[in-house]
């Protein structure tokens, strides 16, 4: 990165340290003599949400603000807010990426259909696309030389082998902002992941991270189940045992104190209800996984 | 508690997000006309994107409203100088001053060069009825008086060295004011630029001289068209909105695509990478959070939900899904009540507040639901913080601000003081004494109130347990744990019956309980070994 200054991007997931590594990242530029600008957003970070934060260093910088296409290096403590953050990079530039994944819950919610809303770790597809990808399991890093939680010092070693920043300026910014005894894990986060060597630990470290689920591998059903309902014999309100089992609320008791079947295309087949039902009123045809 | 600070004589500054002062608003308006002995400046900053906030409301407005000074720093330094500024104005023309920031100016980090330290004047009361007593008879004579500090105000405006002349390229004249003057510096440096510091009272005067050196003036600014009615009422013709959006933040790229179709050449677009697939992120409850399984019985009740605003609000979302109405801090039960009172409700109707907000803005709906005898029932979710917004102590807490302890309000006895009859207190874990205390509360007649007493897990202090883990064998892919939204349970890589199995990331999960109850086969067991939490 040139000596004049540069945009830099770190986005992560709240809770995973960006907004303190984007702190010692500014002092660092600080105390290496530039003028620095930085402006976060991290909405309702606390509650898993997405973290980003823009810092521009240079002689004189006006606006906080990295556009599209312009950021000289990005910075992601976690993999899909690296790919969220792409359009930012400047082609050709580098991207540092953490290879663990914090999957949102919400990427897991087709029922039926199985589809894994979470984008594959492809790291061969993201080096073609990108060139300079530095990849490395920041998390297992941080966690083998001392805390799990100074794995934004890992990535920031990684950053310190790419800007112009003298190594004591780093040092110096490191222990005035890492919090109150947490220094020395922080420093040898910050040295291991400065001595990675790149592209070959790229390669490595993404042959070593764990295979996850992805896409729905055709195993999926696909389509609902079905319930028959023996209906004279259900008890109704005075139970409603099924109706609280159900994990999708398809289940009701109506107008005429039985169980019915409210909404017949959520049906996942688990077969809670037709298990507990005490009065055996209800049956799962489940065709669709009877005719594999 | 700001305004009498002041008129004791000590400086005052009161912080406050751009909705806060919509509650402040009443005293706001009132203290324009007495003024105070010591400088009183409101901070608000308002939110153009509305990155964390109910709605993105503009609060230049409230300059002119309520006839007060208006200072809108760009940056962190004219955040700290605007502050120095704003007392000096508030003490030199007797009014209180209102400093204007934006998400973009307050999340902010720069380099700031600090000014040598005045001493504030020492605090002292001085008796001044006519000034401090907002009757009629006196409120008429202080807002003569605070017609003719304007006029005063207007004349400093004009002057101001905060509202700068930049001439440059005389083809474009932009005004502009806050961080978006560096947006325009940033992509349009060769134009000439009136940069509005103190932009209330307007500087009609130096608008017009500006004017007058351009061909064209156009405003650029967030939100309202605030700035760009002054010019147009002064009777000077300006662009601005046409070319810019009233919702949401600018950026120096929007206000570059603005710019070129004012018909400024744009530059050139830059290539860039294509967005790849990527997976939604929406904020979500946190793994444990107490606030978790009122919603998830609620909604299984068919309850209809009135809520509030606090970490709560996400149980609108996927999966909890259980909130029907969500407008402003401690709305909800006063909404509750006329939901009740419409007859138009489908099932029970249930208020949701947080203790924060209940303390903040709760109590006089809920005795007037009790003197009304209205049929609602109020859920006090008390997690003993004001977590949202970074985890502040509140008068049920027990601790103050500093964290020194501090008397507690007793919420149970609170509501029984308010006429409550049916009042009690149940542990959020207990997923089966939740349902249960929210249907015998349903049932009720009248008013009935259930507080869920577990704290947050995150603030003030953090919350763990021994982990639990899903013995794979066993689960059997119904997915009912996953009704929680509990973001350490996601899918495994196995399967049952076309379903997908889950597991459990035994780093984030707090030990909670409440998905191991909702596991019919006894699949969710704890994780082996002790817990190398703290
Ligand atoms: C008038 C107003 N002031 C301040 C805020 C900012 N704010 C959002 S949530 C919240 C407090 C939430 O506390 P609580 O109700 O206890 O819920 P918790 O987040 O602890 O679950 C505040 C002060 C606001 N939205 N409106
Ligand atoms: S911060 Fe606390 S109240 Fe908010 S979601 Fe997390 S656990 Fe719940
Ligand atoms: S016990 Fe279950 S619901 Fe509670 S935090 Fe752990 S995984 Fe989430």
């Amino acid at each position: 990165m040139s000596a004049a200054g540069g945009s830099i991007l770190l986005v992560g997931v709240g809770g995973q340290g960006v907004v303190l590594a984007s702190a010692i990242v500014a002092d660092t530029a600080l105390r290496s003599g530039y003028d620095v600008k930085q402006s976060e957003v991290h909405g309702m970070s606390q509650r898993g949400g997405i973290v980003s934060s823009h810092l521009r260093y240079g002689r004189a910088v006006a606006s906080p603000l990295i556009e599209a296409g312009q950021a000289d290096v990005v910075v992601a403590t976690e993999w899909n807010e690296g790919l969220r953050a792409l359009p930012y990079l400047r082609p050709g530039a580098p991207l540092i990426v953490n290879l663990h994944r914090v999957v949102p819950p919400g990427a897991c919610r087709d029922r039926l259909g199985g589809r894994f809303g979470y984008p594959p770790l492809a790291v061969d597809a993201l080096a073609r696309e990108v060139g300079d990808v530095r990849a490395c399991d920041a998390l297992a890093i941080a966690r083998r030389v001392g805390s799990p939680k100074a794995l934004n010092s890992v990535l920031l070693g990684v950053l310190a082998t790419l800007v112009p920043f003298p190594d004591h300026t780093w040092r110096e910014a490191l222990a005035a902002n890492a919090p109150r005894g947490s220094f020395p894990a922080n420093a040898a986060a910050f040295d291991a992941g400065r001595a990675l060597r790149y592209p070959d630990e790229t390669w490595a470290q993404a042959a070593a991270a764990a295979p996850a689920p992805n896409g729905n591998e055709g195993r999926a059903r696909g389509a609902p189940a079905t319930l028959a309902l023996t209906e004279p014999w259900c008890k109704g309100r005075a139970c409603g045992i099924c109706v609280r089992a159900c994990p999708e609320l398809c289940l009701a008791i109506d107008g005429r104190d039985r169980v019915a079947v409210v909404r017949p295309e959520a049906c996942t087949g688990c077969r809670l209800c037709e298990l507990l039902c005490p009065d055996f009123v209800i049956t799962v045809h489940d065709t669709v996984v009877e005719a594999r | 508690m700001t305004l009498g600070a002041a008129m004791g004589g000590a400086r005052a500054l009161a912080a406050m997000k751009h909705v806060g002062l919509n509650v402040a608003a009443d005293t706001f308006m009132t203290a324009a006309y007495t003024g105070a002995r010591a400088g009183l400046v409101v901070v608000s900053a308002d939110d153009p994107g509305m990155h964390s906030s109910q709605n993105e409301q503009d609060n230049r407005f409230f300059a002119r409203f309520a006839g007060v000074p208006l200072l809108e720093p760009a940056d962190s330094q004219e955040a700290y100088a605007f502050t120095l500024l704003a007392f000096e104005l508030a003490e030199r023309f007797d009014v209180p001053v209102l400093l204007r920031s934006t998400t973009r100016v307050s999340h902010a980090r720069g380099v700031v060069h600090r000014a040598p330290a005045a001493g504030p004047p020492a605090p002292r009361f001085e008796r001044a009825p006519e000034k401090f007593v907002m009757l009629p008879g006196y409120a008429r004579d202080r807002h003569r008086a605070l017609l003719e500090r304007l006029a005063a105000l207007e004349r400093e405006a004009e002057a101001s060295a905060q509202n700068r002349v930049e001439l440059r390229d005389r083809r474009f004249g932009i005004v502009t004011s806050g961080i978006v003057y560096h947006y325009v510096r940033e992509v349009m440096p060769e134009a000439s630029v009136l940069k509005l510091g103190l932009s209330h009272p307007f500087p009609a005067g130096l608008v017009r001289r500006f004017a007058a050196e351009v061909e064209r003036l156009v405003v650029v600014e967030e939100l309202e068209p605030y700035l760009e009615d002054a010019i147009r009422a002064a009777g000077v013709p300006v662009e601005g909105k046409a070319y810019f959006s009233r919702t949401g933040e600018l950026s120096p790229d929007l206000v570059a695509r603005g710019l070129e179709r004012a018909g400024w050449p744009a530059p050139a677009p830059r290539p860039r990478h294509a967005a790849p697939p990527t997976a939604g992120r929406p904020p979500v409850l946190c793994p444990g959070c107490p606030h978790v399984t009122p919603y998830l019985a609620l909604r299984q009740m068919g309850a209809v939900v009135s809520g509030d605003i606090g970490c709560y609000t996400l149980a609108a979302m996927e999966p909890l899904r259980a909130m029907d109405t969500t407008v402003a801090m401690g709305s909800s039960i006063g909404m509750a009540i006329g939901l009740a009172r419409s007859g138009g409700a489908s099932g029970p109707v249930v208020a949701t507040i947080g203790d924060s907000t209940f303390l903040h803005a709760g109590l006089p709906a809920l005795a007037d639901a009790v003197y009304n005898g209205t049929r609602v029932t109020v859920v006090i979710l008390d997690n003993a913080t004001t977590a949202m917004t970074g985890g502040q102590a509140h008068p049920a807490a027990g601790v103050t601000i500093r964290g020194d302890a501090a008397p507690t309000v007793d919420l149970r006895a609170l509501c029984r003081a308010l006429g409550v009859g049916w009042v009690k207190v149940v542990d959020p874990y207990d997923l089966a004494g939740i349902r249960l205390a929210l249907a015998e509360a349903v049932a009720q007649p009248g008013v009935s109130v259930v507080i869920t007493n577990r704290p947050c897990v995150e603030m003030p202090v953090k919350v763990r347990d021994h982990p639990f883990t899903v013995a794979d064998g066993a689960c059997i892919a119904c997915q009912a744990c996953m009704n929680l939204g509990c973001p350490s349970i996601t899918w495994s890589s196995g399967w049952h019956e076309g379903r997908r199995k889950v597991q459990i990331d035994a780093v984030t999960c707090t030990g909670c309980t409440v998905c191991v109850q909702t596991c019919v086969p006894g699949a969710i067991v704890p994780a082996p070994g002790r817990s190398g939490k703290a």
